[in-house]
């Protein structure tokens, strides 16, 4: 669905929330308080950038005692891989193996 | 802190299909082979039942290998699975023993239904790795985000992903 990849798109274009996943990558389950520790941002900053995250699917958050924990979520970024990424990178190897093929055939 | 005790890895995705056809499509060997890693995963869908993943022979010898083992613990089609997962491909990943998985689907408005996967991988680094996709494809990796990701092509378009 291309809203889905827009907001995905729109989330990964801002260099405070690409290192807000880089954190919930080094380390999973992250309370806001831990998150705020490593940004030199207000709480508030924080939080707008992980609703925009969460809205966006890249960032799950879960509920554990009365602690939110933030987990990040590769799959809309796996998504947009498989569907963007994916399709230019075989064109380009399939293109390597014609030039291999018909080089391969002139020298035969 | 909670968090120092368990780590967990939650993974998300939203499918356009039925609450039914996500639970199918995880757990009925006829759709399970057709995304993710090769071979079939095989349930025996009440609590105590096996879980089994296994692969075709051929590929890791000349004998069907179970990749995977474990088992279910809690199953009621089609919004809640849980069971234990245990990689067995090394001596290293058995050692890290059983964890537990759980599988909620919910459904939402307009079509659309909420799968969320939610994997513990205390004390287990080397599934935890594999399970986030560290590794490359050939080595075994792509993870969850890669399953999800197949799961959710092949139901919406009936398509696979080229691997």
């Amino acid at each position: 669905m291309d809203a889905d990849d827009d907001r995905v798109f729109k989330a990964l274009a801002d260099s405070t929330r690409r290192h807000l996943l880089d954190l919930l990558f080094e380390r999973e389950g992250r309370t806001l308080t831990e998150l705020e520790s490593g940004l030199e941002m207000t709480r508030f900053g924080v939080m707008k950038h992980l609703k925009v995250l969460e809205a966006a699917g890249l960032v799950v958050s879960k509920k554990q005692g009365r602690e939110k924990l933030h987990f990040l979520n590769a799959v809309p970024i796996r998504l947009v891989h498989d569907r963007w990424i994916d399709k230019y990178t075989e064109r380009r190897v399939s293109a390597l193996a014609d030039l291999k093929h018909s080089l391969e055939e002139k020298t035969a | 802190m909670s968090n120092d005790t368990t780590t967990l890895q939650v993974y998300r995705v939203y499918i356009r299909a039925t609450p039914q056809q996500v639970w199918d499509a995880i757990t009925d060997p006829v759709w399970n082979t057709r995304y993710g890693y090769p071979g079939a995963n095989e349930y025996e869908l009440h609590a105590g039942g096996s879980f089994r993943a296994v692969m075709p022979a051929g590929m890791m010898g000349p004998d069907e290998f179970v990749g995977v083992d474990g088992e279910v613990l809690e199953a009621d089609p089609p919004t809640r699975l849980v069971q234990t997962w245990r990689f067995r491909f090394d001596e290293a990943q058995i050692a890290e023993g059983f964890q537990r998985v759980e599988f909620d689907i919910h459904e939402e408005h307009g079509g659309v239904t909420r799968l969320t996967v939610t994997h513990d991988v205390t004390a287990a680094p080397i599934s935890a790795a594999l399970l986030q996709g560290d590794a490359n494809l050939q080595e075994g990796g792509g993870g969850w985000p890669w399953i999800l990701s197949g799961l959710k092509t092949l139901l919406e378009t009936g398509g696979s992903i080229a691997s």
